[in-house]
């Protein structure tokens, strides 16, 4: 029906999370319609963010430099050390202004059942982070799912040798509940009540 | 429980006249792409709903989709693209399905949404959507909060002589309409009981990873072990007395965890729980299974008129002791919640007789429930009168009769 271009774009653009096949050819269509004003820029911009991008050797932050601007800025509390999951969860805490330290993303949570071992994340280098001195706290903010909570515990586990206070966002979090999805309020709430791992 | 509450838990007979204000009921109802429903609307009073109609009209179809208003996996706990209206010709199957109903609770007007969205990226695993007042909800535990649901089937007939994970399951469904949080922990044990089997089997040995589903496993279990016992200590204390001819009964839990339970403080029930599971790590990788927690624990039921364990009774008084324990439980989370549960009863007139069929009605309209029962023959329903709502249902669509 299609040429195999605009098969290929359907394809692709249904990959993207909440798109299935029919919002895909609906989004095609409309990058088709708008070519020059849209689809082109755009194609421009995810070439030059793939280009430049980068994961923080650090932290694990997405960026253009390396270390992120988050690791590379003085003003920020290098001695609080914030994990989460994902790049998606520090954007969250970021909108919400509520955090002045340092980040570090796993990349994930342990997951037995997708095959995702300790390995697989970014824990390694956390533990680096912490060995090497200078932090006075680590603050789990992991989803408040079984794979955040086991992952929380995790870490724990890992860091337990090193004697840094350990904390967790209190649970304002509804069960199941991801950090993402949080409204920045309820968000705030969980951060100020932290508590003792 | 008081003194009071209890008396107030045996049937009396002059509760029945006039019904109770309703505490809970649907009053809209809409399907799209549901099993054999198309589109429908259904608009209904707050009074018990009797929905007749011949095998395979979508009498159960339609219990189905109210199971889906509180959490878990509804009434025939299948697959979620399984419940999508696959239509007879050439047509392909729908690629979703939506429940969404109003209803009057004793918070006011609620509307739940609920389904399987249409058009969902093919990578991600299927969930169920859940809007309460139309804001999207990140888990179906918050539908507890609003709505417990209870369902005797014809396939509970057997629950006494079937395995104990039906039992649990029906257990769990009564603690979830007394605990709305029970549900979320009983997923995340089983969750975490799940990754560790899988540890065991991949050979894995990394001692922090497991203990840190032990932990996972000990406080959801935990948790989940005393909110049954609480559940059944009630509920004994109120299936003791009996309602009307239905027979007196006796619950209680059996396993490990449970006696622990019932002998320690849960905070030291978990150590002991994590310690177990520790222990075994070796046996159960040999054996292929978790040999310690609330997962293999059992509901013992006595018939208490005949001093029979449940089983050991016939087809027809194994059904009257499950009608005994369900009315029991409504009465009693009508009384500790404020409202009862929604009470789905699929073919119920089946195996009872003309007195206690009468009775079944009286108290499920004293109860001030919006029950819904079913069956192929309206003439059985005759004694509720004017007090129940007849609907007649015929292939996808509903009529008053
Ligand atoms: N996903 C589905 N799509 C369309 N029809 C379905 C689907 N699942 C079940 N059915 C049909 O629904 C009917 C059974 O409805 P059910 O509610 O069990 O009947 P009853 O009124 O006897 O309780 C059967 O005819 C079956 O073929
Ligand atoms: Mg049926
Ligand atoms: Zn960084």
């Amino acid at each position: 029906m299609n040429g195999p271009e605009i098969e290929r774009l359907i394809q692709l653009l249904g990959r993207l999370p909440g798109l299935g096949p029919r919002s895909a050819r609906r989004v095609a269509l409309h990058l088709l319609k708008k070519r020059e004003t849209l689809m082109q820029p755009l194609g421009t911009a995810l070439a030059d963010a793939a280009r430049a991008i980068r994961a923080c050797s650090v932290c694990g932050n997405l960026d253009t430099i390396d270390p992120c601007s988050i690791c590379a800025d003085s003003r920020r509390d290098a001695g609080l050390i914030c994990v989460v999951e994902d790049v998606g969860d520090l954007w969250a805490m970021e909108r919400g202004r509520i955090f002045s330290g340092r980040y570090h993303v796993l990349g994930g949570s342990l997951s037995a059942l997708d095959g995702i071992g300790p390995e697989e994340l970014n824990i390694g280098s956390l533990v680096k982070r912490v060995a090497a001195g200078g932090v006075r706290e680590v603050i789990m903010a992991t989803n408040a799912t079984v794979d955040g909570q086991t992952t929380a515990h995790y870490l724990a586990e890992r860091l337990a040798e090193h004697e840094v206070p350990l904390t967790r966002l209190a649970h304002g979090v509804p069960v199941g509940g991801e950090l993402d999805w949080l409204d920045d309020g309820t968000l705030a709430t969980a951060f100020k009540a932290r508590r003792a791992l | 429980m008081t003194a009071q509450a209890i008396s107030a838990l045996a049937y009396s007979s002059d509760a029945v006249s006039g019904a109770a204000p309703a505490l809970l009921a649907v009053r809209q109802l809409r399907l799209t792409d549901f099993r054999n429903y198309r589109q429908l609307r259904l608009d209904c009073g707050a009074e018990p709903v009797v929905l007749v109609g011949d095998n395979g009209a979508g009498k159960t179809n339609l219990l189905e989709a109210l199971s889906f208003l509180a959490p878990g996996r509804g009434l025939r706990r299948a697959r979620l693209d399984d419940v999508c209206r696959r239509p007879r010709g050439e047509e392909p199957p729908a690629a979703g399905w939506a429940v969404a109903a109003t209803l009057d609770t004793t918070d006011g007007r609620v509307a739940i949404g609920t389904g399987l969205e249409a058009g969902r990226s093919e990578t991600s695993l299927p969930r169920r959507a859940v809007r309460i007042d139309g804001r999207p909800m990140q888990s179906q535990t918050a539908l507890g909060l609003h709505v417990a649901a209870v369902w005797l089937t014809p396939q509970l007939d057997r629950l006494f002589l079937d395995g104990a994970t039906e039992r649990r399951r029906f257990l769990d469904r009564l603690v979830t309409a007394l605990h709305p949080e029970h549900a979320g922990d009983v997923a995340a044990y089983e969750n975490a009981q799940r990754q560790r089997s899988r540890l065991l089997s991949d050979g894995n040995r990394d001692p922090h990873w497991f203990t840190a589903l032990e932990d996972t496993m000990a406080r959801h279990g935990v948790a989940l072990a005393a909110a049954r016992a609480d559940t059944v200590q009630r509920l004994d204390a109120a299936a003791r007395l009996g309602v009307g001819p239905f027979p007196r009964a006796s619950l209680a839990m059996a396993g490990e965890v449970d006696r622990w339970i019932a002998t320690m403080a849960a905070i030291d029930v978990e150590d002991r729980l994590r310690g177990e599971l520790a222990a075994s790590r070796l046996r159960d990788a040999e054996s292929g299974t978790t040999s310690c927690g609330p997962h293999r624990s059992d509901l013992a039921v006595r018939h208490l008129d005949l001093d029979l364990p449940a089983a050991e009774g016939s087809t027809g008084q194994q059904k009257a002791v499950l009608v005994s324990i369900a009315l029991a439980h409504a009465r009693l989370v009508a009384l500790s919640r404020g409202r009862p549960p929604l009470l789905l009863l699929d073919e119920i007139a089946a195996h009872l007789d003309a007195e206690r069929r009468m009775a079944l009605f009286d108290e499920v309209v004293a109860l001030g429930a919006q029950s819904w029962m079913t069956g192929t023959d309206a003439e059985l329903f005759a004694p509720l009168g004017g007090r129940a709502q007849i609907l007649r249902v015929a292939d996808g669509s509903i009529a008053a009769v």
